[in-house]
């Protein structure tokens, strides 16, 4: 006879036979989906808007100013940036937006970002939704097969992101001058291009694996005082990981859509001298 | 550890003389305007066994400055003698008292109840990613059985036990994992095995993960010399690939041991270089023969 305090007949995770009987996948009374519901809502704003600039192919370069999106420029068909980032190493066969080429790195370092993982596992793929929230997945091997094993290449990534923010970062040298290329001269986007450089410096370094490479790997830090203090620079900033990821992420939008903005016509760059 | 099931002695109430004392001093009106030290608060506590079980509801006294274990204890004094509950030192350090207090894992003793609104039903179950025995006491040998599956420190050959010596920056990376109370929240929330039970033949979870990590950042550890290599082990028999790195072994922890940034993905780079990274393996082939 049915007692009402059988075991639910479903045996996986939490509702494995062998644990206490209780039929919620979770007993958690906070609002404990906020957090992964904006984080999916703020990536994919994100996403939506990169995508539809990364295609777009115009509307990137305003003299001095040139966006972070279309930064090293590696085709023919990008307009020509007087003393800018022009590496034609495609050639002239490259048809679509050259954004598309240069973009894959800096994706490929915020995809395999330990706490880009951590938000869209918890977001988008519900893996799990939140702490102590079950998860609907029957199956799980995490890491360790094709293709989520190759979040591994993370350090390539990160040694590519560095030299992309060498070349943002002369970019944003050339901001220091007015639309004739004369030195000496800043207007709004030069501000908001420094800030977009010095939050891209600080999350790229920021970064676990450039934590690692510091001094990270190491086992004797007493036989290595120089990679033990860079080890710990590098920590402390790495604390604020997450912060640096969002901020650099809308900073770099911010400084795309500006540019976007001058090189469309909607207003002229406020000169401050 | 043990599971207590018998009433145990009645933990001293505080509040009514203080209170009393305090509300003599003052006048009537601010008296009556200001909460009252105690009230009654809405319980559930799951009772049950590995049968099955429920969700059973409690009205009981909360007095100021408690914690969700005083209330347990007391539900036990005055309504459910027979009720299973594991504790020990009641100060956050034995790691006994581990349970799920509205759906999250914590410690009982270091809940307090004043982090509860005073109408909000408090729901107190059993860890859910271990086998209950009984009302809110689980079998924790998993734990047990994956602690003796990672390996010892090595100690350095030719040196004598009592002759050990470190630098205190050699060690103080590792000196944050020894904070552990081995409490198992962090186990318990890891989604790996809570959601999924046939991983835990081949997932250490994070405390032994970290563990793992401790012992590969130690500056004596001579396991590679005798050929165990922990990065390797720790991603082939300790399952660290499992590991998403959603952190909520971290968000968990009472010690506040930041288990995925300072253990877990430190031991995941180390892994990278051994096993992912061709660069570091083809370094390590050059260094090797130029100083052999």
């Amino acid at each position: 006879m049915a007692t009402g305090t059988e075991r639910p007949q479903l045996n996986t995770g939490v509702h494995d036979t062998s644990r206490a009987a209780i039929t919620a996948r979770h007993l958690r009374t906070d609002r404990w989906w906020l957090a992964p519901a904006a984080t999916a809502a703020g990536l994919l704003a994100f996403i939506v808007y990169s995508t539809w600039r990364a295609f777009g192919n115009a509307h990137y370069y305003a003299a001095p100013y040139v966006s972070p999106f279309y930064s090293p420029c590696l085709a023919q068909n990008c307009e020509t940036m007087k003393g800018g980032p022009n590496l034609e190493i495609f050639g002239g066969w490259w048809g679509i937006s050259p954004a598309l080429i240069i973009l894959v790195f800096p994706l490929g370092f915020r995809m395999t970002c330990y706490y880009y993982r951590k938000a869209y596992y918890r977001s988008f793929w519900a893996s799990p939704p939140a702490c102590a929230v079950a998860e609907p997945h029957k199956k799980y091997s995490g890491e360790t097969r094709f293709p989520l094993i190759l979040q591994n290449i993370h350090r390539y990534f990160f040694y590519a992101a560095v030299l992309v923010a060498v070349i943002l970062t002369w970019d944003t040298v050339l901001a220091f001058r007015n639309s004739d290329y004369e030195w000496g001269h800043m207007g709004l986007g030069t501000i908001l291009m420094v800030i977009n450089i010095a939050l891209i410096w600080a999350y790229t370094i920021s970064c676990h694996s450039c934590r690692h490479v510091m001094g990270g790997k190491l086992k004797h830090f007493s036989k290595h005082p120089v990679r033990y203090r860079l080890w710990g620079w590098v920590g402390k900033l790495n604390h604020r990981h997450m912060q640096l990821a969002w901020a650099s992420l809308i900073s770099v939008a911010l400084a795309d859509f500006y540019v976007y903005l001058l090189a469309s016509g909607v207003f002229d760059d406020p000169r401050l001298f | 550890m043990s599971a207590s099931t018998t009433p145990t002695q009645s933990t001293p109430d505080s509040s009514p003389t203080g209170a009393g004392d305090v509300a003599s001093t003052v006048p009537a009106q601010a008296a009556s305007a200001a909460p009252a030290t105690s009230y009654e608060a809405k319980f559930r506590v799951w009772r049950g066994d590995a049968e099955g079980g429920d969700l059973k509801d409690f009205a009981v006294e909360v007095n100021e400055g408690e914690v969700v274990l005083d209330i347990i204890h007391r539900l036990q004094a005055t309504q459910a003698s027979d009720l299973a509950v594991r504790w020990n030192c009641k100060a956050g350090k034995c790691g006994s008292c581990s349970a799920e207090i509205n759906g999250r894992p914590r410690l009982l003793c270091m809940t307090r109840m004043s982090t509860f609104t005073r109408e909000e039903t408090i729901t107190v179950t059993p860890l859910r990613a271990f086998p209950v025995v009984r009302d809110l006491v689980t079998n924790v040998n998993f734990n047990y059985q994956k602690a003796r599956e990672v390996p010892a420190f090595v100690p350095p050959p030719g040196v004598a036990a009592g002759e050990y010596r470190m630098q205190q920056v050699d060690v103080e990376r590792s000196q944050e994992f020894r904070k552990c109370i081995e409490c198992f929240l962090c186990q318990d929330t890891c989604h790996v095995v809570r959601d999924h039970e046939e991983n835990k033949t081949s997932f250490a979870g994070p405390r032994f993960l970290m563990r793992v990590a401790e012992l590969d950042m130690h500056p004596l550890d001579a396991a590679e010399e005798t050929g165990l290599d922990r990065q390797t082990t720790a991603q082939d028999e300790h399952g660290l690939g499992y590991c998403n790195i959603t952190k909520c072994c971290t968000e968990v922890c009472p010690e506040g041991i930041k288990i995925t940034d300072n253990a877990l993905i430190p031991l995941k780079e180390r892994v990278a270089d051994k096993k992912y990274d061709p660069l570091v393996w083809l370094g390590n082939k050059i260094r090797r023969r130029t100083t052999g």
